[in-house]
């Protein structure tokens, strides 16, 4: 049921019974297939959607472009490992084209940033270079516009 | 002079919308939540509105063919033939209007005046009745049924059939009830109308908006595409009610007929909205199951709230509205909905606004967000407490 999963991931947090309402299946249908996407790993997490830049808490987004070299056997994977497990790493994805990891860090600050870059990440034997660039605003992330939306203009209109 | 007196007799005569006094009301409140609109609470795609702006860039300021631009018919053309299976040339059997509301319009001026009669099934969109007055026609209100799910039988159709007859409106998914026509339903029609000559204006504006099956369009029976009018547009698929812009499909010389009117009375529908209109075929599928699917989860939450409040509403496979069936309060529909908005500030449409047989229901929309919904079905329920 994809609807189900595009439902989950717009809102995760209505109650299974108006996820169950919105669908037009039962309840118990609803709980038991959304196990089995947590069991297949389908459905990885929940999380919460936040706008950082308007807490008083200090956090800079920087994307950094890794060139690395693939271990015999392994590929990309174990090199990837070293890194996206640090927790400072969000995101991490293996590219195409001129690059080949792209790491997505969150920090405090520019420079504990650049420290992570400069201590943990370019010193890695597999890592041949790396090129980083910093957020300066965030306009939308994983299909939310940050700004306030459009009002609804509609008029009273007879039809 | 006696400027009443100037004004044409069937035009001075025809009562304007009875809900106006609603929309003033509603005006006034503060918190209120309205049901009573009749258009996508959605804005259109960005795909589409970018499209439109990038066409003022180019300098497209300037009027199209009468028909609408070549391209567009040719997309329209397209689009008929993969989602309902019409053929229908871009080169005389397409002419786009100004919304679905113009080709009604076209449709009725163009085969109707003093003397015929144009079957209206009710309760219904309010323009056709309105359009068929101003030709001068009879305008023959025909009464469905809730125990019919609102489905135009061929009973009915057999009983309201006049040797005047010139036209019978079929608008299915339906505004205001959301009722649909199978194939089945549809064939039985076919059968009354085929060797009779009565032309069908078929409105299907809705005809992307409904929920587990596909629509189907009357002119799909080869006996009946010459003798049908298609009338479809943008408005409620693509949520682009201010573009203005609809499309006829019909035998070529209908077409070529409702042509010169709209070369006298428009010229050409607005270009800006026509290259828009061509990204909306092109690249609009996705923008529309994604709308779609939002409307039947909405559709769904409003459905369990008035069974779990003890409203009778038969369930809708079209449109964006439901009618519920308010008669176990006792009010006239009209008594209802001043109620309801003055005690609990929820804005409905008394279903009497839509016909006679009207009464008794109200047109509930619900292309409004959940959250709204789910509050303006709190209100409903705590208002209903006082008749129970
Ligand atoms: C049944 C029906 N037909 C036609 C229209 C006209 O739509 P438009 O002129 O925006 O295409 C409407 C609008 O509400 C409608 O409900």
């Amino acid at each position: 049921m994809l609807e189900l999963l595009e439902l989950l991931e717009k809102d995760s947090r209505l109650t299974t019974e108006e996820m169950a309402i919105r669908l037009g299946i039962s309840k118990e249908d609803l709980e038991k297939q959304i196990k089995e996407y947590e069991e297949q790993g389908v459905i990885v997490g929940y999380t919460t959607m936040i706008n950082w830049e308007k807490t008083e808490k200090e956090n800079v987004t920087a994307l950094i472009e890794a060139k690395v070299t693939p271990q015999r056997l392994e590929g990309f994977d174990r090199v990837a490992e070293r890194i996206y497990k640090f927790p400072e790493v969000t995101n991490c994805y293996l590219m195409s084209g001129g690059f080949d990891l792209m790491v997505i860090i969150e920090g405090r600050t520019l420079k504990e940033v650049a420290m992570f870059v400069a201590h943990k990440l370019a010193p890695l034997e597999s890592v041949l270079s790396t090129s980083t660039h910093f957020v300066l605003k965030k306009y939308k992330e994983k299909g939310r516009i940050f700004s306030k939306g459009e009002t609804d203009e509609r008029e009273a209109i007879f039809l | 002079m006696n400027i009443q007196q100037m004004i044409r007799k069937n035009v001075r005569d025809c009562p304007p919308s009875g809900i106006r006094k609603y929309f003033d009301l509603l005006n006034e409140m503060e918190d209120a939540i309205s049901l009573g609109v009749g258009e996508p609470d959605f804005q259109t795609p960005w795909n589409i509105r970018e499209a439109g702006i990038y066409s003022l860039e180019r300098g497209l300021t300037k009027y199209s063919a009468n028909a609408g631009y070549i391209e567009l018919r040719q997309e329209i053309s397209n689009y008929v033939k993969r989602k309902y299976n019409l053929s229908y040339s871009f080169d005389g059997e397409i002419l786009v209007t100004v919304g679905g509301s113009e080709g009604i319009d076209l449709a009725l001026r163009a085969l109707t005046g003093p003397g015929d009669e144009v079957i209206i099934p009710e309760p219904s969109f309010v323009a056709y009745k309105g359009c068929t007055i101003f030709t001068g026609a009879d305008p023959v209100p025909l009464s469905l049924r809730q125990e019919d799910r609102f489905k135009l039988t061929p009973e009915l159709l057999e009983s309201a059939i006049t040797p005047k007859t010139k036209v019978v409106i079929i608008a299915f998914p339906n505004n205001p009830t959301g009722a649909i026509m199978t194939r089945e339903d549809l064939a039985k029609i076919v059968d009354v109308l085929k060797d009779k000559d009565i032309m069908v204006i078929s409105d299907e504006i809705y005809a992307e908006l409904t929920y587990g099956r596909e629509h189907v369009s009357i002119a799909e029976f080869p006996e009946m595409r010459d003798r049908t009018i298609v009338v479809n547009g943008f408005s409620k698929a693509y949520s682009m009610t201010g573009w203005r812009l609809g499309y006829v499909l019909a035998h070529k010389d209908i077409i070529k007929a409702m042509n010169k009117i709209h070369q006298y009375a428009i010229m050409c529908a607005p270009t800006t909205s026509q290259k828009a209109a061509v990204e909306a075929l092109k690249n609009g599928d996705d923008s529309i199951r994604v709308m779609r699917d939002e409307y039947n989860q909405r559709r769904r939450i409003m459905l369990n709230g008035y069974r779990k409040m003890g409203l009778e509403c038969f369930e809708p496979e079209g449109a964006f509205y439901l009618f519920p069936c308010i008669k176990s309060t006792g009010l006239s529909s009209d008594e209802f909905a001043e109620r309801l908005l003055k005690e609990q500030r929820v804005l409905v449409v008394p279903g009497t606004a839509f016909g006679d047989c009207g009464e008794g229901f109200v047109r509930t929309c619900y292309a409004e967000s959940a959250e709204k919904l789910k509050e303006a079905l709190r209100r409903m329920s705590v208002f209903l407490e006082q008749f129970r």
